[in-house]
C-alpha cells in the first residue's frame, strides 16, 4: 500500500515534470529577427556563358569522326564566373564573384544571401555579368520598395523571365 | 572520463534513492529509463495516427486542419495534437537521461558497445522525427524551421540549387514538398522504431514497458498538462514576411539559434564531432576486456540454465561435439559476454561440496574460478571467531560490505551476485565456515548486470533453479540490495544481523542443516531499500 505521503511526493514529482515539459517547450521565447526590421533575401542559380565561344569543325575534322558523331562544331564545357553586384540606397552591400558549380565548371553559378535592412524606403540596384566581357555588366535593375517591418524581400533572377524579380 | 563519470554516477544515486522512497523500486522511473523512452515512443504513434486522420497536406491545408484539431475539435484531436508534442517532449528527456545514466554506471564497454552505439543513432532519428514534426503544422515556426534547416544543409557542397530556394518567396513554394515532408515525418519514426528494437538485440529480457503504476501516472500526467497547456500553432506561415518572435520548443529545436549564432559550419562540426565522438565512447580509452565465460564440456550436461540466465545473449546451445550422452553443449560467444558470472550462478554443476580436485563447473569465469571462490570463502573464515561469524559474498557494484569495518565479517567478491551458486550459502554453514551468510548487491530494480539481483531473489526464494536448498536456516542468511551509498543501511542491517546470530541457541553443523519451514516462506530474509 502506498503511504499518503508517497502520494503526495509522486503528485509532485509528475508535476514537477509536467512543468518542466510544459514551459521549455514554448519558453523562453526567442527572437529570430526583430520584427522592426526588414530583410532582403538574395538567391539565383544560374549558368553563365561558355568560357570561349563555339568552334566550326573543319571539313576534314569531321571526315575524320565516325558517322554518329559528326556534330558541326564544339562549344566548351565550362562556364564563365559570373560578376555580381547589389546596391542599397548607393551603397554597394555585395560585390561577388561568383564560379560555376561541378567537377568541370559546367554547372550553374549560385548565391543565397540574408541581408538585414531597416523598414522604410529603399532602392535597390542589381547588376550581373553573364557573359566573356571582362568590363560592364549585362543585366542591370533598379527597384524602389518601401519595406514594412517584418517583410522578407527576395531578389531572383531568371533570363526567362525577363531579368531580376523582386517578389 | 572518470572524473565526468564518478560525480554523475553519485548524482543519480542520490536521486534514486529519492525516488526508491517515493515510487518503491518497481515504479521508481530512473530503473527503466529506456522502458519510459519506449512507452512515450507509443504514446506519440497513437496519437499521431488519430491527428494524421485529420491532417490535411498541403497550402494553406496543413496549417488550416491543425487549427481545427486544435480549436474545434479540442477535446479530441486537439488533446491528442498535445499529447503527440508532450510525450515527444518527454520521450528526449527520457533518451538522454538514459543515456547519461548508462554512461555514469559504466554500462557501455566490451560487449554493450552495440547497445552503445545503436542507442546514438536514435539520437538523430529522435531529432529529426520532432524537426518534421514541427515543420508539419506550417506556421511561422514550421517557417523558421525551414529555412533554417535547408539554409544549414546547404552548407555542404552537395546540393545542385540551394534547397532553401524552396522557400525564398511564396512562387517558389511546392506542395509536393509537403508530401516529401508528411513521408518524412512517417518514415523517420518508423525506422526509429526499428533501430529500438536492433538496440535491444544483445540483451535478454529487455525492460521496454514500465510497470504499469508508472505508466497510468505518466499518461495522467501528460493529460492533464494537454488539458492545462493545450499545444497552439503560430500565425499561418508567410514567406513574404520573417519569423520574427518564436515561442521555440527547445527539447528539439536548441540547435536553430546554435546554426544562427555560431554558424552552420560550426554546428555540422557540433553534431558530426560530436556523434563520432559519442560513437567512440566505448573504446575511450581502450581497456582490456576480462576474459569471457568459457565452458569446460566435461563439466556440462545440457541443462541450458545457462543460456536462460545469461543477461546478454551471451551463450547458446549447440549439438554436442564430444560425444557424452547429452544432445546439447552450451557455448558462449566471447564477443558479447561481460564477463558477469551470471551463468557460472546458473550451472547447477558448480558445486562447492565437489572434491577439490573436482571442481570446476559447466562454465566458469577464467578470472573467477568457483575453486577459487570456494578457496577464498575457506581462507577469509580463519581469523572468524565467535558466535556472529559472517561471510559476506557481494558484488563489484554494490555497496562493498568489507569497507563497512564490521568485526568478525570476511568478504568474498564476486562479479555480480548473480554469480553466487545458493549452494555456497548451503556449503559455508553445514561446514561451519560462518554463522551467516550475507549476500549483497545492486539496489532492487537495478542491477549493474540488468538481472543478476532478480535471478539471486527467485533462486533463494526457491522460484528459479539452482533453487536455495530447504535444510539452510533462513534465519542465518541476510540479502541486502545496497548501492555504494547506502553504507550506513548495510552497515545497520548486518549490525542487526549479527545480534540475531548471537541469539540463535549454540548449535553444531548437524543442527543447522534442519528443514525450513516448509518452504511456506521465501526463506530469506530480505531488506528493502525503500522506506
Ligand atoms: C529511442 C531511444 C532509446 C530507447 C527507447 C532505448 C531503450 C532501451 C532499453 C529498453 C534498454 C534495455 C534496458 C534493460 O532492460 O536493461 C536499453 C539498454 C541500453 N541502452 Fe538504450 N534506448 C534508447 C537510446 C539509447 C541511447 C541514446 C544510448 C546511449 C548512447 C543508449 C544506451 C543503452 C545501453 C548501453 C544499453 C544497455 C544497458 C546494459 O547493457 O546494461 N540507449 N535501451
Ligand atoms: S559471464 Fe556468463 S552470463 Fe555473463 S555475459 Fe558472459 S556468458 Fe552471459
Ligand atoms: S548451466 Fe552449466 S551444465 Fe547447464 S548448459 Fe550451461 S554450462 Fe552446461
Amino acid at each position: 500500500m502506498m503511504k499518503p505521503a508517497q502520494i503526495i511526493a509522486q503528485a509532485t514529482v509528475y508535476a514537477l515534470f509536467a512543468l518542466g515539459i510544459g514551459v521549455l517547450s514554448t519558453r523562453p521565447s526567442y527572437t529570430h529577427f526583430d520584427p522592426a526590421r526588414a530583410l532582403i533575401k538574395v538567391s539565383f542559380a544560374h549558368g553563365g556563358e561558355p568560357v570561349t565561344a563555339c568552334r566550326k569543325r573543319s571539313r576534314a575534322e569531321l571526315k575524320a569522326l565516325a558517322a554518329n558523331m559528326r556534330k558541326a562544331s564544339i562549344c566548351p564545357r565550362q562556364r564563365v564566373a559570373l560578376r555580381f553586384e547589389l546596391s542599397l540606397d548607393n551603397t554597394v552591400i555585395l560585390s561577388e564573384t561568383l564560379p560555376p558549380t561541378g567537377w568541370r565548371g559546367d554547372g550553374s553559378s549560385k548565391i543565397y544571401r540574408r541581408i538585414p535592412t531597416t523598414a522604410g524606403r529603399h532602392t535597390i540596384v542589381a547588376k550581373l555579368r553573364d557573359s566573356r566581357r571582362d568590363q560592364g555588366f549585362d543585366h542591370v535593375s533598379r527597384h524602389t520598395i518601401t519595406l514594412v517591418p517584418g517583410q522578407s524581400l527576395s531578389i531572383d533572377f531568371k533570363p526567362a523571365h525577363g531579368g531580376f524579380i523582386y517578389e | 572520463m572518470e572524473f565526468l563519470k564518478r560525480p554523475m554516477k553519485f548524482a543519480f544515486l542520490w536521486l534514486e534513492g529519492w525516488f526508491d522512497r517515493f515510487f518503491g523500486p518497481k515504479w521508481n522511473p530512473f530503473y527503466c529509463l529506456g522502458a519510459l523512452g519506449y512507452y512515450y515512443f507509443w504514446i506519440v504513434a497513437a496519437s499521431g495516427i488519430y491527428i494524421f486522420i485529420f491532417f490535411d497536406t498541403g497550402i494553406p491545408q496543413a496549417f488550416t486542419s491543425t487549427e481545427y484539431m486544435t480549436h474545434d475539435q479540442w477535446y479530441l484531436a486537439g488533446i491528442m495534437r498535445s499529447l503527440h508534442r508532450y510525450a515527444s517532449d518527454a520521450m528526449v528527456v527520457m533518451v538522454l537521461m538514459h543515456l547519461c545514466r548508462e554512461f555514469a554506471f559504466d554500462r557501455y564497454r566490451g560487449g554493450r558497445w552495440f547497445s552503445w552505439v545503436t542507442g546514438v543513432s536514435t539520437l538523430w532519428l529522435v531529432f529529426s522525427a520532432g524537426v518534421t514534426g514541427y515543420w508539419l503544422v506550417w506556421d511561422k515556426l514550421a517557417q523558421y524551421i525551414a529555412i533554417a534547416s535547408t539554409e544549414w544543409l546547404d552548407w555542404l557542397p552537395i546540393f545542385g540549387e540551394p534547397i532553401a530556394r524552396n522557400f525564398l518567396a511564396s512562387s517558389h513554394f511546392d506542395g509536393r514538398f509537403f508530401t516529401l515532408l508528411v513521408f518524412m515525418h512517417i518514415a523517420i519514426p518508423l525506422f526509429l522504431l526499428f533501430i529500438m528494437w536492433f538496440h535491444l538485440q544483445r540483451i535478454s529480457y529487455a525492460k521496454v514497458n514500465p510497470a504499469r503504476g508508472l505508466a497510468v501516472g505518466t499518461l495522467a500526467m501528460l493529460f492533464v498538462l494537454s488539458l492545462v497547456k493545450p499545444a497552439i500553432s503560430h500565425e499561418m506561415a508567410n514567406l513574404a514576411e520573417v519569423p520574427g518572435v518564436l515561442n521555440m520548443d527547445w527539447f528539439y529545436l536548441w540547435a536553430y539559434p546554435m546554426i544562427e549564432h555560431l554558424g552552420p559550419g560550426f554546428m555540422w562540426a557540433f553534431a558530426g564531432g560530436g556523434t563520432l565522438l559519442l560513437i567512440l565512447v566505448p573504446w575511450l580509452p581502450p581497456k582490456k576486456r576480462r576474459p569471457a565465460a568459457v565452458v569446460d564440456l566435461k563439466n556440462c550436461n545440457g541443462c541450458t540454465r545457462c543460456v536462460t540466465d545469461c543477461p546478454f545473449r551471451a551463450v547458446n546451445m549447440q549439438p554436442r561435439t564430444d560425444g557424452a550422452p547429452f544432445r546439447e553443449e552450451a557455448v558462449v560467444d566471447p564477443s558479447m559476454c561481460v564477463s558477469c558470472g551470471i551463468c557460472v550462478g546458473a550451472c547447477p554443476t558448480a558445486m562447492p561440496f565437489r572434491r577439490a580436485s573436482d571442481l570446476v563447473a559447466g562454465i566458469e569465469l577464467p578470472d573467477l574460478s568457483v575453486a577459487h571462490i570456494r578457496a577464498q570463502a575457506h581462507e577469509a573464515a580463519v581469523p572468524l571467531n565467535g558466535k556472529d561469524r559472517i561471510i559476506a559474498f557481494g558484488c563489484d557494484h554494490g555497496c562493498d560490505a568489507a569497507k563497512l569495518g564490521i568485526n568478525n565479517l570476511a568478504f568474498v567478491p564476486l562479479r555480480c551476485a548473480g554469480m553466487l551458486l545458493p549452494s555456497f550459502i548451503d556449503y559455508v554453514l553445514s561446514k561451519n565456515l560462518a554463522d551467516g551468510v550475507v549476500v549483497s548487491g545492486c539496489r532492487e530494480g537495478e542491477c549493474h548486470h540488468r538481472i543478476g539481483n532478480v535471478w539471486v531473489d527467485g533462486r533463494l526464494a526457491r522460484e528459479r533453479d539452482p533453487q536455495l536448498r530447504r535444510r539452510v536456516p533462513v534465519e542465518r542468511l541476510l540479502k541486502n540490495w545496497a548501492a555504494p551509498t547506502d553504507r550506513r543501511q548495510l552497515f545497520t542491517e548486518i549490525s542487526a544481523f549479527q545480534a540475531r546470530l548471537r541469539d540463535l541457541p549454540e548449535d553444531d553443523a548437524a543442527t543447522r542443516l534442519t528443514l525450513v519451514n516448509g518452504g511456506k516462506t521465501d526463506g530469506t530474509e530480505t531488506s528493502e531499500t525503500a522506506a
